[in-house]
């Protein structure tokens, strides 16, 4: 993913100039680096803490998660098949090796600048696009994030989430964990023993943010795996939306990457939170690639609240994650919209679940999957209205897309209704792409490639328009090259 | 500690205590499978809500039970196996009756028809008739997941067996009227084997009733073979009290081109579990699975519906509904398979619910699994009330709101029970929903014990 | 028969109509016409009974009662029939069964016995031969697989079977080829009586070449802008609705 500025005239270029189906982002930068040794202990969790020196609390949180990880197992449940995971081979935090004050941009490793650069993602404010500001990750640490003062005069917190630890232990204090509590799977357990950075967002009651705000994952060191974690608040009558990208160099060994994002909705708030998700996906034999094990989940805290997910998945080996929203608030609202593309030997089984604790709360569900090579894609959503959420509204609707005969698409959502008033309806359906569609485009003279990109955006285009227009382009973009060489 | 459940221990006990008994009176090649059959179960145990096929039904409120268990069927009961009249005016069959899983017949354990269809005790076909029953009993009923396959295949002994031969078309369906009646709480298990050969065409109607008011727990199996070209409908009519709980497995296994259906029409019951197994098993099957269920009180309904397209051009239909009222629960878990090239398939499922009042809960469970790319499937599922757009359409022309709910509740219902193709029966069902919809019908009226 | 006078309607708080004052005599066509958005199923969604569209204002007087505090059902019975521009599919609800209810509830009000079996089904016959509609549409639920053209015609064999005094057409023309529209108008003048009387909505003046009206209105943002004779409706058909919108545009500026 790569945040530039691209006119609308150029989406017919892009699509055009995209010829090789290869991973653009697989490089791999040499920054000087600190790493802690393999493998994970409560001392590794203790060297963490330390190395952040974060205050006791932190690290009785991180201990507590620690010990409830080492009691639970592997989710067995989803249609995914994930080899052992070795944790004891893993790098739990590597940064670069940074001066010890970043007062400017050009405190910034050179090196650093280059590999942000080269992703599109220019650090230095004043060649950035205006309307974004960007917190880049690489590894397990924040190593910039711009635009935080202009945001600062309106109130708005937009920082790593080490510094808000320092800066804002208060909030960081009474939001974390409260809507993925340490408890809440196995991956957000070991993510709250372990995580290393992410970003924090607050913004204050009132406040619409004027600008995109974005977290830039990268993961750039071998053996690492990353566990960010991104807490972002919006207070009542706020609103913001909020980006996020990722990629990693092409290796030939598999990487963990397990997130947790939380998201506070309070009373009239609204938070619209885009995900183009494009970590490297392993080649074309399912050597190498991510596995991203992700909790997202948003609380629709207060009344007439809303949270939208928007999320494309292209990358990873596997993706196992399912933004979702707790709908307790009155009219409270939860979108959810996803394209999912598996091509090759990726794996995804996501998907969101809506649960319906308020009154007249309403929550959409658009999943797009799109399924090629011998890629095994999964929609898994559960919509739960509780016995006091009276009037309760949802719709899902879920379609699947095959091209080639070796891939699979499939849809498991779980629908429990406990009260009278609800409506709550689902549809999918599973086709091939049109042969007489790619057949109309091949007579006008449209490669089988481009045309199979065309039609594929189409039925994309529902979600990809939630995007924000940079995001939009670059989706469309991404879809196109990962389905390169998809039928043959 | 062995890791199984006390319930599970309990019927383990039971299988270790009157294993002798039952292999003493049951034939060779039946026993055979059973104790392959007590060590899956053995591993699998009783089904909980951890099994993901039975999420949301909890089988021991039933299970965790003392039962008398009935392995030997006795004189008096034969007699009044033969008292019973089915009361559905004009509809007329090839009645059987099986009381607590056995039939009760003395003299004639398996009857022929004109046309040269066998039907009767499927213990005394696997005598008559040994390649039959080699070539099919035991062939489709297979499970990785449910131990309560198992538990039939090794413990049960009796139940219907019926042959149609290569290009028979029995025009009379034959009607299987399941009777449990005991002095004490109950168990039994019986197990079907339907053969419907080549080019044939059958159906059947099988009608559960409780004769007495004791708690009762049925686990039956039944095995169906549809050959090439061949037709078949089951259709099930389940009436029972609500301290009883049945729990149905039907596996209908489909060669090239033939048709079938099955149809679970479900009245009343304290739990009921009915799963479902279709198997297209070969070029050009078509299958219908329907499911209609009426639930009050702290009735539970589930239905399980698993359709496995294994061949190319195969096409699939579901259509399952429920109307749940008081504080009653239903459940659906619908799945599609489409395996690798099953090229050319159709495959359509749809689940709808009406909600009665706040009490009563439904959850659903549509999947689709599909692994082959020239195919069509789609599944839709809703839980809510009366469309409001069509209450509105039956006001605007003078229909009052009350007449107008009641007419839509029944359509709801009537889409399932239209598929049904015997009219006496399609008559009837259509007749006691409606009376039941508009609360004519007492609770207990439909059921055949006068506990009062 | 029916005294519209000054009503005001919003749905979801948005306000549709704003102010709509309208007299129907026994007899009478009247034809409302006006651009997408100005409010002209809402006003049809009015007079029916539907309950999101919320009355703000006005009253609306039909035979002399307060047609406002009377159920859909209600005003079904009192004469009053909706022909929908989009007739709702009811799967698994025969027509019969449907035009059976719908038809006894109405003798119902009207203090008559139902009709017996053989009856009801002679009056389905002769009410189908009417508006031309295909015997086997009598036999399915209702509207469900119809075409477009099949649920317009279905609407207006039920206004044949129950007779009303008003009959409120919601762009019943909207969708139809030249062979529909010509059944549908046939049917409308055929039941055309010196007693009752039909408010016509439409986007279009062709159905009006079928069916004359006496009254054209006129509506645009909520408001009858313009009544007139039938030659109103040939002008907006030569002209469209853009000369309407800038006269009323102008009238506000002056």
């Amino acid at each position: 993913m790569v945040i530039h500025s691209i006119m609308e005239k150029d989406q017919d270029k892009i699509l055009s100039d995209v010829t090789s189906g290869e991973y653009k982002y697989g490089f791999y930068s040499d920054i000087e680096m600190e790493r802690i040794p393999k493998g994970l202990s409560e001392e590794v969790v203790r060297i963490i803490s330390a190395k952040k020196n974060e205050p006791e609390w932190l690290l009785d949180f991180r201990l507590k998660a620690y010990k409830h990880w080492l009691t639970m197992k592997m989710p067995a449940w989803p249609n995914l098949r994930i080899p052992e995971i070795n944790y004891n081979e893993i790098i739990f935090y590597a940064a670069p090796k940074a001066r010890p004050v970043l007062n400017s941009i050009d405190d910034i490793d050179p090196e650093l600048r280059k590999t942000f650069d080269k992703l599109g993602i220019p650090l230095n404010e004043q060649k950035h696009l205006a309307g974004v500001a960007v917190d880049a990750v690489i590894d397990s640490v924040s190593v910039k994030t711009t635009f935080k003062e202009t945001l600062a005069e309106m109130g708005i917190i937009f920082c790593s989430f080490s510094d808000a630890v320092k800066e804002y232990p208060e909030l960081v204090r009474r939001y974390m964990g409260s809507v993925v509590p340490y408890t809440d799977n196995f991956f957000a357990s070991l993510n709250s023993a372990v995580f290393s950075d992410g970003s924090f967002c607050y913004i204050p009651k009132g406040v619409r943010c004027p600008m995109e705000l974005s977290t830039y994952f990268r993961i750039n060191s071998a053996n690492t795996g990353q566990f960010e974690r991104t807490l972002l608040i919006a207070d009542e009558e706020s609103y913001v939306s909020y980006l996020e990208g990722c990629t990693a160099p092409t290796r030939d060994e598999n990487q963990l990457h397990a997130a947790i994002v939380e998201i506070i909705a309070e009373k009239n708030a609204e938070v619209k939170y885009s995900t183009v998700q494009n970590w490297y996906p392993g080649n074309k034999e399912g050597l190498g690639g991510i596995f991203n094990f992700v909790t997202k989940r948003g609380m629709c805290k207060g009344e007439n609240s809303k949270i939208s997910w928007t999320q494309i998945e292209t990358g990873s080996a596997i993706t196992w994650k399912y933004p979702s929203c707790i709908l307790r608030g009155d009219n409270s609202t939860g979108e959810f919209y996803s394209v999912a593309v598996t091509n090759n030997y990726q794996q995804a089984d996501t998907g969101t679940k809506m649960i319906h604790i308020g009154k007249n709360t309403k929550s959409t569900i658009v999943s797009k999957g799109i399924s090629a090579g011998h890629g095994q894609n999964s929609y898994r959503g559960l919509v739960k209205v509780l016995k006091n959420a009276s009037n309760a509204r949802n719709f899902s609707q879920c379609d699947s897309l095959l091209l080639g005969d070796k891939c699979g698409a499939h849809t498991f959502p779980y629908l429990e209704v406990d009260n009278q008033t609800a409506i709550v309806e689902h549809e999918a359906t599973t086709s091939k792409i049109g042969e007489d569609q790619i057949f109309y485009c091949n007579q006008r003279g449209i490669s089988t490639e481009d045309a199979i990109g065309l039609i594929v955006n189409g039925y994309a285009r529902e979600v990809i328009n939630k995007l924000p227009m940079e995001f939009a382009v670059e989706a469309q973009k991404l879809l196109q090259i990962s389905l390169e060489g998809s039928v043959g | 500690m062995n890791g199984r459940s006390e319930v599970t221990e309990r019927y383990i006990g039971l299988y270790k205590e009157n294993i002798e008994k039952i292999t003493t009176s049951s034939s060779p090649y039946i026993n055979s499978f059973r104790e392959a059959a007590y060590e899956r179960f053995r591993d699998m145990g009783i089904p909980t809500k951890k099994n993901e096929a039975y999420k949301y039904t909890n089988l021991n409120i039933f299970f965790d039970h003392d039962y008398k268990s009935y392995f030997m069927p006795v004189t008096s009961d034969f007699i009044k196996a033969e008292e019973f009249r089915c009361d559905v005016a004009d509809l007329d069959t090839h009645g059987i009756v099986l009381l607590n899983g056995f039939y009760p017949t003395i003299n004639e354990k398996l009857r022929q028809l004109p046309s040269g269809v066998w039907i009767g005790s499927l213990n005394a076909a696997a005598i008559k008739f040994p390649d039959l029953v080699k070539k099919h009993y035991g062939k489709y009923a297979k499970s990785d997941t449910d131990g309560l396959i198992d538990l039939n295949t090794a413990m049960a002994s009796d139940g219907v067996f019926v042959y149609v031969p290569e290009g028979v078309a029995l025009t009379k369906p034959v009607q299987v009227v399941n009777l449990v009646q005991s002095d004490e709480d109950m168990f039994s298990q019986h197990r079907n084997l339907i053969i419907v050969e080549k080019g044939a065409e059958f159906s059947i109607i099988i009608c559960d009733h409780t004769l007495s008011p004791q708690k009762f727990l049925t686990n039956a199996v039944t095995e169906v073979f549809v050959g090439e070209n061949a037709h078949f409908d089951l259709i099930r009519v389940q009436n029972e009290h609500n301290a009883a709980c049945k729990v149905t497995h039907t596996f209908i296994h489909q060669e090239k081109n033939s048709v079938a259906s099955s149809n679970n029409m479900t009245l009343h019951g304290g739990l009921i579990r009915n799963s479902t197994y279709h198997y297209l098993g070969g070029e050009g099957a078509e299958c219908f699975s329907y499911g209609l269920f009426l639930t009050d009180k702290w009735q539970h309904v589930d239905n399980f519906v698993n359709v496995d397209h294994a061949f190319p051009k195969c096409t699939s239909n579901q259509l399952f509904k429920g109307v749940l009222d008081d504080m009653s629960t239903g459940a659906f878990n619908g799945r599609i398979l489409v395996r690798p090239d099953a090229q050319g398939t159709l495959a359509y499922q749809k689940n709808n619910n009406i909600l009665l009042t706040d009490d009563a809960k439904m959850d659903t469970k549509p999947q689709l699994e599909i692994f082959a790319d020239d195919v069509k499937c789609s599944h839709g599922a809703t839980i809510g009330q009366v469309d409001s757009d069509a209450l509105f359409y039956l006001q605007s022309r003078g229909i009052n709101k009350r007449e107008a709910r009641l007419m839509l509740m029944f359509g709801f219902a009537h889409e399932v029970i239209q598929n049904i193709k015997i009219e006496a029966l399609r008559d009837r069902m259509d007749n006691l929903v409606m009376q039941r919809l508009k609360g004519e019908l007492s609770r207990c009226a439909s059921c055949m014990v006068k506990c009062g | 028969m029916l005294i519209i006078n000054n009503l005001k309607a919003s749905i979801g708080g948005k306000s549709i109509l704003k102010g709509i004052t309208l007299e129907v005599k026994p007899g009478e066509i009247h034809a409302i016409m006006g651009p997408n958005g100005s409010g002209k199923s809402t006003l049809a969604a009015v007079l029916a009974g539907r309950e999101f569209v919320e009355v703000t204002e006005g009253s609306v007087t039909y035979l002399g009662k307060n047609l406002l505090d009377m159920s859909p059902e209600d005003r079904a019975k009192e004469g009053i029939f909706l022909g929908f521009q989009y007739p709702i599919e009811i799967p698994g609800v025969s027509m019969v069964n449907f035009m059976k209810t719908a038809v006894n509830e109405h003798r119902k009000h009207n203090g008559l016995d139902p009709l017996s079996a053989s009856d009801f089904l002679k009056l389905m016959r002769d009410k189908k031969e009417l508006v031309e509609i295909d015997s086997k549409l009598a036999n399915r639920s209702v509207n469900e697989g119809f075409s477009g053209g099949e649920k317009k015609k279905n609407e207006i064999f039920q206004m044949a079977m129950l007779e009303p005094k008003l009959a409120i057409l919601d762009e019943t023309d909207s969708g139809l080829d030249i062979d529909a529209l010509r059944v549908v108008a046939n049917g409308v003048n055929k039941l055309k009586r010196p007693d009752n009387s039909f408010i016509v909505i439409t986007h279009y003046q062709r159905l009006l070449d079928y069916i004359v009206p006496d009254v054209v209105h006129v509506l645009y943002d909520g408001r009858i802008v313009k009544t007139a004779g039938r030659e109103l409706a040939l002008e907006l058909e030569e002209k469209g609705y853009d000369w309407i919108k800038k006269e009323v545009e102008n009238n506000v500026l002056s």
